[in-house]
């Protein structure tokens, strides 16, 4: 570690991993009353074991994020972060709120929480998502505000890089972004339209820009390509983000109430969000093809590349299968848009941040660059199930939209939606199975922390050229 | 700026499609209640939400009007169906299951350009 400041990260990474074992618990719950629909009823109905599985990975997301930006900027401006302290005094308040708010959910009802959190002085709660009490959210917002001065003073004082600017410009579009949360009209199309710029434009804007810097540190690092190189693929990268994936918000706005040329706008930039999403794939292997050296911490790698091509395959084409108005007439609010949003999840958010993870870990916890073989073998293992397994999910949930889509709308004789839940049961069970493998990945994962740490560190076979 | 100059255009045609002349009193006080019980956490509403539950933006036309909507929160047993999908029973009142009805009948008024594509949702 080159600078002692660094260190922050360490508590953020740890947060993260300990919410994604509960998001995946919850998902688990959530999987199985899709089948055994009294599962848990009335203590933990779905809706309140669906918000807690969304919103702790969220959480963990952000905790991600934050721990990354820890970790990458310290190096990237060449200097101490500007108050470490400050750091880990939101680090815990960030934990604390996040703690309670989900207390909050299991213990109370979600009226209940409502009142108790004074809803109605200023009604933001009870939206896909935006579920959190009004007081958490302006939490956020504090935490938010502190995060971006920490890290917008190291990188202003110090060396300006492209990673480290498009890192900053991304984190300050998500904070920006979200202050979007608070205005809930009683206009249901406005709050829709609305909501969009906090939902569509972080995963499918700003998201983007934290994903592609973070992917880049650790190409620099782990090749040893000219960062003039990486920082170029950045920079088209980000262009083609933006420019696609900003008007692209338009395929939310199909049947919300707006106006139809939505349709046009909608289908056509959104048909041109793959692309960024591939250039990044053609840029990591590119770059890891191009490597001047073997760095030692061979998972970090295959994080890297895996999430590259992962997130072309879950945002990039599973989106785009989905995307163009007339199909999306037939497959909107679908099992089609839960494959598709949990292969985009993985593969460009969960996955850049346990690249991330994998990258910095080794090295905050005292190691030179990389843990012992034994230690990255059992992590890659993690990587192969964990991978697999979502790729699964994100197929069985394929076939029962597809099925879904048939039965309930476009067949002659459609039938109720739980008629139709019933009879796509078997596609439930599988995706169920498949989430246990999850788990067992997730569970392997987390053993790859502890063992073999007495070993020496991997080494490193002389370079190919 | 081409994202701001459409969606500055889209807010200027809502008036036209978003069905704001029946936005009554009564109906944001059910667009509260729907927030405050979650109820997005299980349905869709005009697509978006959860898979779980049936999509809600036609739910005044399936279920047969107001009244269909109020029986059916009101039935919902307690302690749910022996291993199937219920919605929980929420114990409204007289009051706030009219405005949960009438703020279902303004959201199935909005143009939505002919979505969903049948009854089923």
């Amino acid at each position: 570690m080159q600078y002692q400041s660094q260190s922050v990260a360490k508590l953020y990474f740890i947060a993260a991993i300990g919410l994604f074992v509960g998001q995946i618990l919850f998902g688990l719950i959530i999987g199985l009353q899709y089948l055994m629909g009294d599962f848990m009823f009335p203590e933990i109905p779905f809706n309140v074991a669906r918000m807690t599985h969304t919103n702790l990975l969220i959480v963990w997301l952000l905790f991600g994020f934050m721990g990354a930006a820890y970790y990458l900027v310290p190096e990237e401006a060449e200097r101490e972060l500007e108050s470490p302290l400050l750091a880990k005094l939101m680090f815990w308040i960030f934990l604390v709120a996040g703690a309670l708010t989900v207390l909050g959910y299991l213990l109370v009802p979600y009226s209940g929480l409502a009142q108790m959190t004074a809803n109605s002085l200023m009604p933001t709660m009870g939206r896909e998502f935006l579920e959190q009490p009004t007081i958490t959210k302006i939490g956020i917002v504090v935490v938010a505000l502190a995060f971006l001065y920490n890290i917008g003073m190291t990188i202003l004082k110090g060396r300006k890089t492209v990673v480290n600017l498009v890192l900053l410009i991304g984190l300050a579009g998500l904070a920006v972004l979200f202050l979007f949360a608070f205005y809930n009209p009683a206009n249901v199309v406005l709050d829709k339209f609305f909501w969009w710029w906090v939902v569509h434009l972080w995963v499918e804007g700003v998201w983007e820009l934290i994903l592609g810097s973070i992917l880049a540190f650790v190409l620099i690092k782990t090749t040893g390509v000219d960062r003039e190189v990486i920082e170029k693929w950045l920079y088209v990268i980000i262009a083609m983000t933006l420019i696609t994936g900003i008007i692209g918000t338009g395929h939310h706005y199909y049947w919300i109430g707006t106006p139809e040329y939505w349709q046009w706008w909608g289908s056509i930039f959104s048909a041109m969000e793959p692309i960024p999403f591939f250039m990044m794939t053609v840029f990591a292997f590119n770059m890891v093809n191009k490597r001047r050296r073997n760095h030692p911490n061979k998972a970090a790698v295959l994080w890297a590349l895996g999430t590259a091509t992962m997130a072309f395959l879950g945002a990039g084409v599973w989106g785009f299968l989905h995307t163009l108005s007339p199909v999306n007439f037939y497959t909107h609010g679908t099992q089609i848009t839960a494959a598709h949003g949990h292969m985009a999840f993985y593969g460009a958010y969960v996955m850049i941040v346990l690249t991330i993870i994998s990258y910095a870990m080794p090295i905050l916890r005292g190691r030179q660059a990389a843990n012992s073989n034994r230690s990255q073998v059992l992590e890659m293992w993690s990587f192969w199930l964990m991978t697999v397994s979502i790729v699964f999910i994100t197929l069985f949930l394929t076939a029962a939209g597809i099925l879904q889509v048939y039965l309930q709308r476009f067949s002659d004789t459609a039938m109720p939606f739980m008629v139709v839940q019933d009879k796509i049961a078997l596609f439930y069970w599988l995706r169920e199975l498949t989430g246990v493998i999850f788990l067992i990945g997730l569970v392997v994962y987390i053993a790859s922390f502890f063992v073999g740490n007495d070993e020496p560190e991997a080494s490193v076979e002389p370079t190919a050229e | 700026m081409l994202f701001l100059a459409l969606s500055f255009d889209s807010v200027s045609a809502l008036p036209e499609r978003d069905n704001r002349q029946n936005l009554t009193e009564t109906v944001a006080q059910g667009k509260i209640l729907w927030e405050e019980n979650n109820c997005i956490g299980c349905h869709t509403l005009l697509g978006e939400g959860a898979y779980f539950a049936p999509e809600l933006g036609n739910a005044y036309h399936r279920l047969g009007g107001e009244a269909g909507i109020i029986g059916f929160i009101k039935s919902r047993p307690k302690d749910g169906i022996p291993g199937r999908r219920s919605m929980p029973q929420f114990n409204f009142s007289d009051e706030e299951l009219q405005a949960i009805a009438e703020f279902l009948k303004y959201v199935s008024e909005i143009n939505t350009a002919n979505w969903p594509p049948n009854i089923q949702g």
